[in-house]
């Protein structure tokens, strides 16, 4: 039995094989761009790979703890300028400034998976039962919504890591006050759009043709629905934990932040770097600074080009001869060759191809 | 040198993700002066390529070779398209050539009155041209493409006009300056048969009276029968045979022309499988029975109901094939949906295998479902693209057969796969790797997976190119005779619709104005609209073609009302 089905959903071996690892997002897309959009793409996967390796292997790679002060050797000194021990110098508190540089990496990918894996399944949820349902509970969601989008991102981040935090400071208390307060936020983003994809598939004529048949709302929902609402997720995703390490940022640098004994973020770090901006010492706003707006930038450009390699209208495409190509068969679908795939954006990226 | 449009050797590539794809391959064409030369073909041809490349209109991600010569209707002036600049370009466009659209709802801004739309093209080749003489302009082309009242219509915006209206809007436009060729893209397919019919007569106008030639892109051979002089047909970015008219429709040299001609559904013409249809039987309580069946769309806020369906009577016995034929909103397609239990019904008794389905509660007519197979217009959009097309034919035996494991699933999916003609192999792959008619034969085994004792069709072949046609309702003939379900045809095609049914019901604005057999509703139809719609219907022969023609004109006179 189980043979059975491994066939009837895999489909011919080896070449499907080949064919479901370039379909796999990212990779998909990077073979498909060219050009300036493959420039970008790549650019953003390489700042954001770093971004993510250097959380994962903070410890290894970090010369000093994120609340060291001393060594062997005795106390770093405040201020230090950049030296072979402390390559970014210290802090006005005594910290190594590039430890805690590297060690806000972990800081700032903690608030990234919890906040999307926070408002991804509430809004996505909600989305597709508002759109699917529609009704009065559609239209009390949708009010919600708007009314939140209403309230600006920074001050509601605030009040709620206030209210989560209880004036205490931890590493997870932190993170989680971050992150949910960003989570309010980005839910009502996550259920407009699988709201509209929804209502927009709902009239689809295979979501009708199963209404025909007799399918069960549920069954409709998740087996015809939700699979082909989710298509943008992964825009909305990257472009989310972007605003997302912003948001942790503005927190720390407006003191609601995580004490920099419990863990390192750079808002704080800034912060605390204020006042050394005007004497000269350069070497402890810059390097945290730089990260905010490196790891923002690469995480953008991933979105952004995404978005592009998804709208076959935005897509570059590499420049043909006029007498290259063969002709397409014709009897395909009206319309043909020229306009969209019959399978909307995933038929134009063809996985008939050679 | 008398031509007005020469294309040399065009060559036509466009840059996909699956690579290079050629959709023009050496193609020379001329036009001369106060001809209209038919492009057909089926899509994919490459025709509308060939079109848009007349006005340099081709995406940025084509390239070309080759010389498309335009000469001005004065004579004075000849371009070469592939080589002029952008500004030239611009002049030339509506001045020397320009274009009627498929879909004239698409191609007017519906923002903007049609008569600041046809002034901009005007003011466009005459900056210094007074608001007063455009709009006097415009009216003027109004009257002349036979739009009733234009002082006042010209200030309407295109959704106060009909589709057919808007058609003429649209060729009005490409009129104003008084081209010497017109490009028309398939411009009666959006519309029906009636309003074709005036629109044809309206384009031969543009020939006869504007003294332009005319480059009819078009995939029905009856409209080329009834328009074009010269034909060149296109298959696979090629040319594969030019001829007059005349002489192409009585001898075909070609063996693709032959079989596209052949191809073509005609009336009286049935299928050898349909000849041998089970019989019906009528004498048994019929699957679906309506009375005084009546369909609203609830209006707006203060609007009135709009009545969709009002006070029909029918009934389809077992077995038996009901042909629904009308026009573009006359109600057919919500007939059928509603027979399905996609519409509720508003008023009168509708009866689906016993169950009354008016007021009727969704939990207890779900179980009827598994009786009812469906067949959508679209096969484009009625597949799930993220499953597999065995998946998809697997669904409703996943609902209504709970206790069937997986290989009497995967067993019964084969045999439907085959049934209609697909090699099983094929149930492993996605919607969009099938090709439009592949995709109709799957929803078509996927709509009797249940073994349906009804089947609602709704315009299932009218996506399809007429080859492909053919031998989807030729399968569907040899479904219905060995698996003897009763069918519910809904089509706008009264060849179509000939072909396949006992009975042909003929629906007009919501109401049921003639019913009979194929012979007594085609062949003698009693109603004034069915004789016009039956007269409209363009035959692929120039000469019968011009007879009917004639026929037509006689009952326009007789019949202006309608």
């Amino acid at each position: 039995m189980v043979t059975i089905t491994q066939t009837t959903t895999q489909g011919p071996g080896p070449a499907r094989k080949q064919g479901r690892w370039r379909r796999l997002p990212v990779v998909h897309q990077l073979h498909q761009s060219v050009g300036i959009q493959r420039g970008m793409l790549v650019a953003g996967l390489v700042l954001t790979a770093l971004f993510v390796l250097a959380a994962i292997f903070a410890p290894l790679i970090a010369p000093y703890g994120f609340s060291q002060l001393r060594d062997e050797d005795g106390a770093f000194g405040a201020q230090q300028p950049p030296s072979p021990e402390h390559l970014f110098g210290t802090t006005v508190g005594g910290y190594d400034v590039l430890s805690r540089v590297i060690w806000g990496t972990q800081t700032g990918l903690g608030v990234i998976v919890v906040a999307v894996l926070l408002s991804i399944f509430a809004g996505v949820a909600l989305g597709l039962v508002s759109g699917y349902f529609g009704g009065w509970l559609d239209r009390v969601l949708v009010v919600i919504c708007d009314a939140i989008y209403a309230f600006p991102t920074l001050l509601l981040a605030i009040v709620m890591s206030i209210a989560i935090s209880g004036g205490q400071s931890s590493l997870w208390g932190g993170i989680l006050a971050a992150a949910i307060s960003i989570t309010v936020v980005f839910i009502p983003q996550y259920f407009r759009v699988i709201r509209a994809e929804t209502v927009r598939i709902k009239s689809e004529a295979y979501v009708e043709s199963a209404k025909v048949v007799g399918t069960s709302n549920l069954r409709i929902m998740f087996r015809h629905v939700l699979r082909n609402a989710t298509r943008t997720l992964p825009l909305i995703f990257t472009l989310n934990a972007s605003e997302a390490i912003l948001t942790l940022a503005g927190l720390g640098f407006l003191g609601f932040g995580i004490e920099p004994t419990s863990a390192a973020e750079w808002g704080v770090d800034l912060k605390a770097a204020l006042s050394d901006v005007s004497s000269g010492i350069w070497w402890t706003s810059i390097p945290p600074g730089l990260a905010i707006l490196l790891t923002v930038l690469g995480v953008t450009l991933v979105g952004e080009s995404l978005n592009d390699l998804a709208d076959p209208r935005l897509r570059g495409r590499r420049a043909v001869s006029a007498a290259s190509g063969t002709v397409a068969e014709t009897s395909v679908v009206p319309g043909g060759t020229l306009s969209a795939g019959p399978g909307g954006l995933a038929g134009l990226e063809n996985e008939g191809r050679p | 040198m008398s031509d007005v449009l020469q294309i040399r050797n065009l060559d036509v590539s466009f840059a996909t993700d699956a690579g290079a794809v050629k959709a023009v391959d050496q193609v020379s064409l001329t036009v001369a002066p106060r001809e209209v030369l038919a492009i057909v073909g089926e899509s994919g041809s490459g025709k509308t390529v060939t079109a848009k490349t007349i006005l340099g209109l081709l995406p940025e991600t084509a390239t070309r070779a080759g010389a498309i010569l335009l000469r001005s209707r004065d004579g004075k002036s000849e371009n070469d398209i592939a080589t002029v600049t952008k500004d030239q370009l611009r002049r030339i466009r509506g001045a020397d050539v320009s274009m009627v659209f498929q879909e004239p709802s698409a191609a007017l801004n519906p923002v903007l009155t049609i008569g600041w739309q046809i002034a901009a093209g005007l003011r466009a080749h005459d900056p210094a041209l007074k608001r007063k003489d455009a709009r006097a302009q415009a009216v003027e082309i109004l009257t002349k493409v036979g739009i009733p009242d234009p002082e006042s219509r010209v200030d309407y915006y295109p959704h106060q006009f009909s589709g057919g209206q808007k058609q003429r809007i649209v060729i009005a436009m490409a009129l104003v300056l008084n081209p010497g060729l017109i490009v028309a893209d398939e411009p009666t397919t959006a519309l029906d048969v009636t309003v074709q019919a005036e629109i044809l007569d309206l384009l031969r106008r543009c020939r006869d009276e504007f003294g332009a030639s005319i480059v009819l892109i078009t995939h029905n051979m009856g409209v080329v029968a009834d328009l074009a002089d010269r034909v060149a047909v296109m298959y696979q970015g090629r040319v594969v045979e030019e001829a007059a008219a005349l002489t192409l429709f009585a001898h075909p040299q070609n063996d693709y022309t032959k079989k596209l001609l052949a191809a073509v559904p005609r009336i009286g013409q049935r299928i050898e499988a349909a000849e041998r249809k089970a019989p019906a039987d009528t004498d048994a309580e019929p699957v679906v029975r309506a009375e005084k069946l009546r369909i609203a769309y609830p209006g707006r806020l203060g609007r009135p109901d709009f009545v969709a369906v009002d006070g029909v009577d029918f009934t389809i016995a077992p077995g038996e094939v009901v042909g629904l034929v009308g026009e573009s909103g006359s109600g057919k397609t919500t007939i059928g949906r509603a027979i399905a239990g996609l519409t509720t019904v508003t008023g009168g008794s509708l009866t689906v295998l016993g169950t009354e389905m008016n007021g009727v509660k969704e939990r207890r007519f779900r179980p009827l479902r598994s009786s009812i197979g469906f067949v959508f217009q679209d096969p484009g959009s009625s597949f799930n693209p993220l499953l597999t097309i065995a998946e998809c034919v697997a669904e409703p035996l996943k609902v209504h057969r709970k206790s069937m494991d997986q290989r009497a699933v995967t067993q019964r999916v084969g045999e439907l796969l085959e049934a209609v003609q697909l090699p099983k192999a094929f149930g492993s792959r996605y919607p969009h790797e099938l090709s439009g008619g592949q995709r109709q034969r799957a929803s078509l085994a996927r709509a009797l997976a249940l073994d349906p004792a009804l089947l609602i069709a709704d315009e299932p072949t009218s996506a399809l190119d007429v080859s492909v046609q053919a031998r989807v309702l030729e399968l569907f003939a040899e479904l219905q005779k060995e698996l003897g379900f009763a069918a519910l045809f809904i089509s706008h095609d009264l060849a179509v619709v000939d072909i396949l049914s006992d009975k042909i019901a003929v629906l007009y604005r919501g109401k049921l104005i003639e019913e009979g057999t194929g012979a007594e509703v085609l062949g003698a139809p009693k109603d004034p609209y069915t004789q016009r719609l039956l007269a409209s219907l363009p035959v692929p022969d120039p000469v019968a073609q011009a007879e009917r023609r004639r026929v037509l004109a006689d009952l326009r006179y007789t019949e202006p009302t309608a």
